[in-house]
């Protein structure tokens, strides 16, 4: 009896627990504003148009877990996707394969080069990655004199419009599960199973969580990191083939401002730059309020200029809350607690 | 004779450059990477009509200087106490448009020349407070809630400037009367005013770093926090003045931007936070806080300002400078790197 009362506490003290409460009541407030709001239309309409979002806080969470910031992610996402454009431009006869592992390859290999330079010259994370984020997103401005792409061939067209689960609506026209929001759905659980399940996520919690410790632990650090900068660069090479398709342009500016959200989502989320916390299901949890906040205001029609406050605002009230947790915990039980 | 009056002119200057650096290893580099950027640009850009050395060029430069020099210094300090404000660029930007929302409404047509001056006195103290109350956020979160200061300015950062977009609806506010651009466009002797301003705030900020307590508590703070905490000095207090003057730093390059450009909106200078962060590093600062002169800032920022005039002259594009940027801010920390490295084996060969 005890146990279960243990339980349900301990479900009640997580972070997940309220941001789903806090979601349920926004989504039940934009529903009685406009109910359209709830269609299942508006719902998978809103799956995929943060599948982007979704995925690279992932890749975010995972570095923000191991202690470190990266905010080059855009820049690498924009110039991932660029090369894949030019690519897929130049010939639209181009192997499927390619089109697929350049911008992989790219966000791996930019990724690590943030990794890299964090780890060897035991710089701050945050200064690394704002000069990469300058040098990668300059070099390529330069290189592509902002010029846009798009025309893509049919297949990477109907791609992203490919239902996997369909329903029909009383007006006869089709909605459902998007192939983009699939990929996000898959990469969502292989981020929560090597995070929670394998010995390289558990060891990423230590490091974040005290990289002292880890290191006396045994555990190498430079391969931790490499992992999580390049994790995220994977991710933002995929982030970028979904976003590609989605918009079907691509243009050398049209990612930055993104990292907004991405941040937002993830500290929503319950991940702390402290290092040592967050989890997959916060992370998804704050992207879906980002995205019911952000989806609410178009509703509402709060003109555009004021979306910023209002992600800024919600940025500054979940920052505050994870650290006001962080001290009440500190100073109930000075035990560090891997989350989950 | 005048000869030998130069070289032993040369040898003192020699004799004197190794004394500072000397004392200054960190920086020693500065003063000779300057050199080399002047002497070369003056070179590349030699008989075309945009010659380095023009009178037109110096004085484009020295009504750069303060803007980035002031944003700069609002980096620097709180790098010094091991934190980094990443909302100065917004912070200035609110801060200019209140100023330019103010000068749009209150002043009338045609005021006396009294009248005119209280307003304009009133349009700083206004804007100074302002950009005061914006540092304070900052330094409420980092230093009483706990955010760390990536986070919190990051936050600060999107929801002021999100703030101004709003205020202004992403429209450029311009047309301030002639009594308030006078700071902007005066000149004594050919030196600007704000330049002026820049200098006295420069000559103030060493005097607090180097004399007064805040300073030596500001060193501190930045690096060893628990032996600050444990001779009795409150670090949160610390930390709330060093985002304060941050944030009053931030207030005064306000002052200058809407004098000096005759425009305020949400998105001026995105691409100084590079800048600034790069200057303070490059110019010593370590961004773990605890080191870090003035001296060294003002030496990056006249490099780094030398350098890009030196490059806008030669017609290369913006884009080439931000990467640049980059590319020079890893290379300062790589050597830094080594730097450190080699004192630790010269120190180790010593014991």
């Amino acid at each position: 009896m005890a146990n279960v009362g243990n339980r349900i506490k301990h479900i009640f003290n997580r972070n997940e627990s309220y941001l789903l409460a806090v979601l349920i009541v926004l989504i039940i407030v934009v529903s009685l504003i406009n109910p359209k709001f709830l269609s299942g239309e508006n719902f998978f309409a809103i799956l995929r148009t943060y599948s982007f979002i979704g995925i690279l806080s992932i890749g975010f969470l995972m570095v923000l877990i191991s202690g470190g910031i990266d905010i080059s992610f855009t820049a690498t996402a924009t110039v991932a996707q660029y090369a894949m454009a030019v690519f897929l431009a130049a010939n639209p006869n181009v192997p499927i394969v390619m089109v697929i592992l350049v911008p992989i390859v790219i966000g791996i290999i930019l990724g690590s080069i943030n990794a890299f330079l964090i780890h060897f010259l035991k710089a701050p994370s945050i200064i690394i990655t704002i000069s990469t984020l300058n040098a990668y997103y300059g070099i390529l401005q330069f290189i592509s004199k902002g010029r846009w792409i798009y025309g893509f061939p049919q297949w990477f067209r109907d791609f992203p419009n490919i239902k996997l689960i369909q329903f029909l609506n009383e007006n006869g026209v089709y909605y459902g599960l998007s192939t983009i929001t699939a990929i996000w759905i898959v990469l969502l659980i292989a981020g929560a199973i090597v995070l929670r399940y394998s010995v390289l996520g558990r060891n990423i919690y230590a490091l974040g969580g005290d990289p002292k410790a880890a290191h006396r632990g045994g555990l190498n650090l430079f391969r931790l990191r490499l992992f999580c900068y390049s994790f995220m660069g994977f991710m933002a090479g995929i982030g970028a083939i979904v976003h590609a398709m989605v918009t079907q342009t691509v243009a050398p500016n049209a990612l930055l401002g993104q990292e907004f959200d991405v941040v937002t989502a993830v500290v929503l989320g319950g991940a702390s730059i402290f290092g040592g916390t967050g989890s997959v299901l916060g992370t998804v949890l704050g992207v879906g309020l980002v995205a019911v906040i952000k989806n609410a205001l178009t509703i509402v029609r709060v003109p555009e200029y004021w979306h910023q406050v209002f992600i800024g605002g919600v940025l500054l009230i979940s920052v505050v809350i994870t650290a006001t947790r962080t001290r009440l915990a500190r100073q109930k039980n000075r035990i560090i607690d891997v989350q989950n | 004779m005048s000869k030998t009056n130069f070289s032993s002119h040369l040898q003192s200057v020699a004799r004197a450059y190794r004394l500072w650096a000397h004392h200054n290893i960190d920086i020693a580099v500065l003063p000779l990477m300057m050199v080399a950027v002047v002497i070369t640009f003056s070179l590349l850009t030699a008989g075309t009509r945009h010659f380095f050395l023009s009178g037109a060029n110096l004085s484009t430069i020295a009504f750069q200087i303060p803007i980035l020099g002031l944003l700069s210094l609002a980096m620097m300090i709180t790098m010094l106490t091991g934190g980094i404000n990443l909302a100065t660029i917004s912070t200035a930007n609110f801060t200019a448009v209140i100023m330019a929302l103010i000068l749009t409404h209150l002043f009338p047509e045609d005021p006396s020349s009294i009248s005119a001056f209280l307003l304009v006195l009133l349009t700083i103290i206004a804007g100074l407070a302002f950009s005061l109350l914006l540092g304070l956020i900052n330094g409420m979160l980092i230093a009483y809630i706990g955010v760390s200061p990536v986070l919190a300015t990051l936050g600060t950062m999107i929801f002021y400037e999100g703030l101004t977009l709003a205020i202004t609806k992403g429209f450029v506010l311009s047309n301030f009367p002639a009594q308030f651009l006078i700071i902007g466009i005066g000149t004594i002797f050919n030196i600007p005013y704000t330049l002026l301003v820049f200098i006295l705030v420069v000559a103030i900020l060493s005097i607090v770093l180097r004399r007064r307590p805040f300073g030596k508590q500001l060193y501190m703070v930045g690096s060893n926090e628990t032996a600050t905490h444990f001779s009795g000095i409150s670090i949160k207090k610390v930390l709330l003045k060093t985002y304060l003057l941050s944030g009053l730093l931030c207030g005064v390059a306000a002052v200058i931007l809407v004098a000096r450009f005759n425009s305020a909106n949400a998105r001026t200078g995105a691409s100084f936070l590079l800048l600034t962060v790069l200057i303070s590093v490059l110019g010593g600062t370590d961004p773990f806080g605890g080191f870090g002169k003035i001296s060294g800032l003002v030496l990056a920022l006249l490099t780094l300002q030398f350098l890009s005039s030196g490059l806008n002259l030669l017609g290369v594009t913006p884009f080439v400078a931000i990467s640049l940027w980059g590319i020079i801010l890893i290379g300062a920390i790589v050597y830094r790197f080594f730097r450190a490295k080699q004192r630790e084996k010269e120190s180790m060969g010593v014991a």
